[in-house]
């Protein structure tokens, strides 16, 4: 096959290089720009940087293979960037990996790789693509705790045809072990964290800085008492115990979590963790990689983020809707998170969280 | 692939064999040539002897000959030096530029402005790359007095000569020191500085089969550009640093060959330029043809074809017959290898989607009717490609 490897300069995506180079795919390496503010200039967040790109030059260099670096900042903005900030704005807690992978890393760089002639995209993901009898099927890493398949749920047949991913059968240790054998620098680079196009971290101020302050009341969800004030209800996450800043305090000190954001009328509801107990599931804009799933409910394993635990529960589709019912509740689940389903170690589809109950007593 | 077709003259050349030899030769011996003892005064021959050998081969006088270690030095020595050594003099502190130069003039310049206090007035370019020498006219009358003008030879991307001798003697009647980058024009254009009549020159040894880091400043004895590196006081103290006595003399072999067979060596790319772009609008009809259209070498580099393939991205035409084992150039490289539209075509007036669409082939004394002929065959299906990942017609998400 001609394979695009998609190289960050990292330490997966470059042993996933040289394992296509040395199953004899013709490959070429590329790395993303998908950023260009001054903040990746310089310093390694593992993601977008300048240095990065040079490290994946270097490891192309060293696997003998074409190197080219392909701008996709525009795309980037549109796609993830604006998403994230336009999913907060509503309220909502986007993943932007996912989102990512969905829009740019098996879209827009597979449609330009196919076109350019080539068969594939090939990238450092710690999943399996198995060949299935309903076509190609996307399963879980031998690495549980490395597994990406959650930030892969969102992509179609047609995507995990081209998609490559040669590390699903590895450990990340072997991986390591294996960049240290290959001679390869990038051996002992750390493992990207967090949100790349926010290198220092901080969320709330990216968001807020985008969408400017929207002050309101932060109210006991029970009482409906104003506990304080905030300066931007998108600033707020389904779940979150810090930063709330309240000027009542709980009685007997029990801790008090966000359950609930309204962005229309500014109002942040906080509450007892109990409240942040959900098991229904509504999801939007379903993805199946395979058959999809129809209104004949099915016993899944649904797992709602990135390195999250799955949980048992019952799926059916409702029209254009996923509805998938919890055999024990999840605790704080934010409108906006996928919510990805499985059958032992087969992604069977995905969805967007759209909204949540609790059902049973 | 065995056999590429290397079609990136501009960007550097195969070093020439008689080169290589002479290199091999002096890089035998030691010696320093700035020391008193035998050794010493062994290289120091070796240096002053390619000296003159480039001053008689350019007609100018050897002590206008200042080795640098490369073009962008003497570039930065140039621009830098001759405004400093300027100001200082008369006060003046416009500098005017073409938009069009070399990064390694376009950021001193700019260097120039934003830290060291300069007014720079940018010289516009028609349609074709050249300079608008009633602009250039106008600006050297300016009130505050101007302390250096610089504008290239001919350009690198898009090959369109300047109007170099008429800027020169314009300059000199207005008393306004003038440098041209003449890094693309050595051995494909007649080089007679001499009877140029301007006050620095700019040369680069690995653009005509010389080694790379060596080239020189060939400025008027007269001058004193204010150094930019200082130490040991080599090169009249206008630049310090121990001298590269082989490089020096491989640059000196280089210049030789150069000079002497530029007719038989214009002829040549003509030639091959003309079967390239004549061969390329009838694969590809709708390429255009970017720089000055004339067929001959007086307006246009001899070496030079850039040509823009409306809908397609360079980059991507760049990759797709790279693969097919074919170098060439998007005309500007960027050290993140993040494709920039070209600042060459922007001042052009060409709108940023078809700067972003070309390609530049340059041609070289050893480039062959094979490699001509095998863009040709390669360009239509890259083109195609490359418009379809353009377009991204093909719809996976």
């Amino acid at each position: 096959m001609r394979v695009i490897a998609a190289m960050s300069g990292g330490v997966d995506s470059s042993v996933a290089a040289a394992r296509l180079v040395d199953a004899g795919h013709e490959v070429v390496g590329v790395h993303l720009a998908l950023s260009r503010t001054a903040a990746t200039a310089g310093g390694s967040r593992g993601c977008c940087t300048l240095d990065d790109a040079r490290d994946a030059r270097r490891v192309s260099d060293l696997l003998g293979i074409p190197f080219y670096v392909w701008d996709l900042s525009e795309r980037f903005r549109e796609d993830v960037i604006d998403d994230f900030v336009e999913e907060y704005r509503r309220g909502r807690t986007p993943n932007p990996c996912l989102r990512c992978n969905e829009r740019i890393k098996f879209a827009a760089v597979l449609e330009r790789a196919l076109a350019l002639g080539f068969d594939a995209v090939g990238t450092g993901h710690y999943a399996r693509v198995i060949a299935g009898v309903d076509g190609p099927e996307l399963h879980r890493a031998v690495d549980a705790a490395k597994d990406q398949s959650y930030v892969l749920g969102v992509l179609n047949e047609v995507q995990l045809a081209h998609s490559v991913f040669p590390l699903g059968d590895s450990l990340k240790s072997e991986v390591r072990d294996e960049a240290e054998t290959r001679g390869l620098l990038v051996a002992r680079k750390p493992d990207s964290h967090d949100i790349c196009f926010i290198p220092d971290g901080d969320t709330a101020a990216f968001v807020r800085a985008r969408v400017g302050a929207d002050p309101g009341d932060l109210v006991d969800a029970t009482t409906g008492q104003v506990l304080g004030r905030h300066e931007g209800a998108h600033a707020f996450t389904i779940g979150q115990r810090r930063g709330l800043n309240l000027k009542v305090a709980a009685a007997g000190g029990a801790p008090r979590y966000v359950v609930d954001v309204d962005v229309a009328s500014g109002t942040v509801s906080v509450g007892a963790p109990e409240l942040l107990d959900v098991d229904l599931v509504e999801g939007t804009r379903p993805v199946w990689p395979g058959r999809p799933l129809g209104s004949d409910p099915i016993a899944v394993l649904a797992q709602v983020r990135a390195h999250g635990a799955p949980h048992p529960g019952i799926a059916r589709v409702e029209g254009d809707r996923l509805v998938v019912e919890l055999l024990e509740p999840v605790r704080g689940l934010a409108p906006g998170q996928a919510i990805v389903l499985y059958d032992g170690t087969r992604v069977v589809g995905s969805a967007t969280v759209d909204a949540t109950r609790r059902v049973s007593a | 692939m065995d056999e590429r077709a290397y079609l990136d003259h501009a960007a550097t050349t195969p070093m020439l064999p008689q080169v290589r030899d002479v290199w091999l030769e002096e890089s035998r011996r030691v010696g320093n040539p700035s020391s008193l003892h035998a050794s010493g005064r062994r290289a120091r021959r070796t240096v002053e002897e390619a000296r003159e050998s480039i001053a008689a081969n350019l007609d100018v006088r050897p002590s206008a000959v200042v080795f640098t270690a490369g073009g962008t030095e003497a570039d930065n020595l140039a621009v830098k030096g001759l405004f400093w050594a300027s100001r200082s003099a008369s006060g003046a502190n416009r500098l005017l530029a073409s938009a069009i130069e070399h990064h390694a003039v376009l950021d001193p310049v700019v260097w120039l402005q934003e830290d060291q206090g300069a007014n720079v007035s940018w010289l516009p370019v028609d349609g074709v790359g050249r300079v608008r020498v009633d602009a250039l006219a106008e600006q050297l009358g300016h009130p505050d007095g101007v302390a250096l003008c610089t504008v290239m030879w001919a350009n690198n991307e898009i090959g369109t000569v300047q109007p170099v001798a008429e800027i020169a003697s314009l300059c000199r009647e207005a008393g306004v020191l003038f440098h041209t980058d003449a890094v693309q024009v050595l051995g494909h254009l007649p080089a007679d500085l001499g009877a140029l009549g301007a006050d620095a020159v700019t040369l680069s040894s690995h653009k005509i089969g010389g080694p790379f880091g060596v080239g020189a400043l060939v400025v008027d004895p007269r001058l004193k550009p204010t150094a930019v590196l200082h130490g040991g006081g080599q090169e009249r103290e206008i630049r310090s640093g121990t001298l590269d006595a082989p490089g020096i003399a491989a640059f000196a072999t280089a210049v030789e060959h150069a000079v002497r067979g530029q007719e038989a060596r214009s002829a040549h790319l003509l030639r091959l330029r003309q079967r390239l772009v004549e061969g390329v609008m009838a694969a590809v009809p709708d390429a255009v043809l970017n720089g000055d259209p004339g067929t001959g070498a007086r307006d246009r580099l001899p070496g030079n074809v850039h040509l823009s393939f409306p809908g397609c991205e360079g980059d991507l035409l760049l990759m797709l017959l790279d693969a097919a084992g074919i170098d060439c150039s998007t005309g500007s490289a960027c050290t993140a290898g993040i494709p920039e539209p070209s600042h060459v075509l922007l001042a052009m007036g060409v709108a940023e989607g078809r700067a972003r669409s070309s390609l530049r082939f340059s041609l070289g004394e050893s480039t062959t009717d094979r490699e001509v002929d095998a863009v040709v065959t390669a360009l239509p299906g890259a083109v195609d490609r490359a418009r379809r990942a353009g377009s991204l017609s093909v719809k996976v998400g």
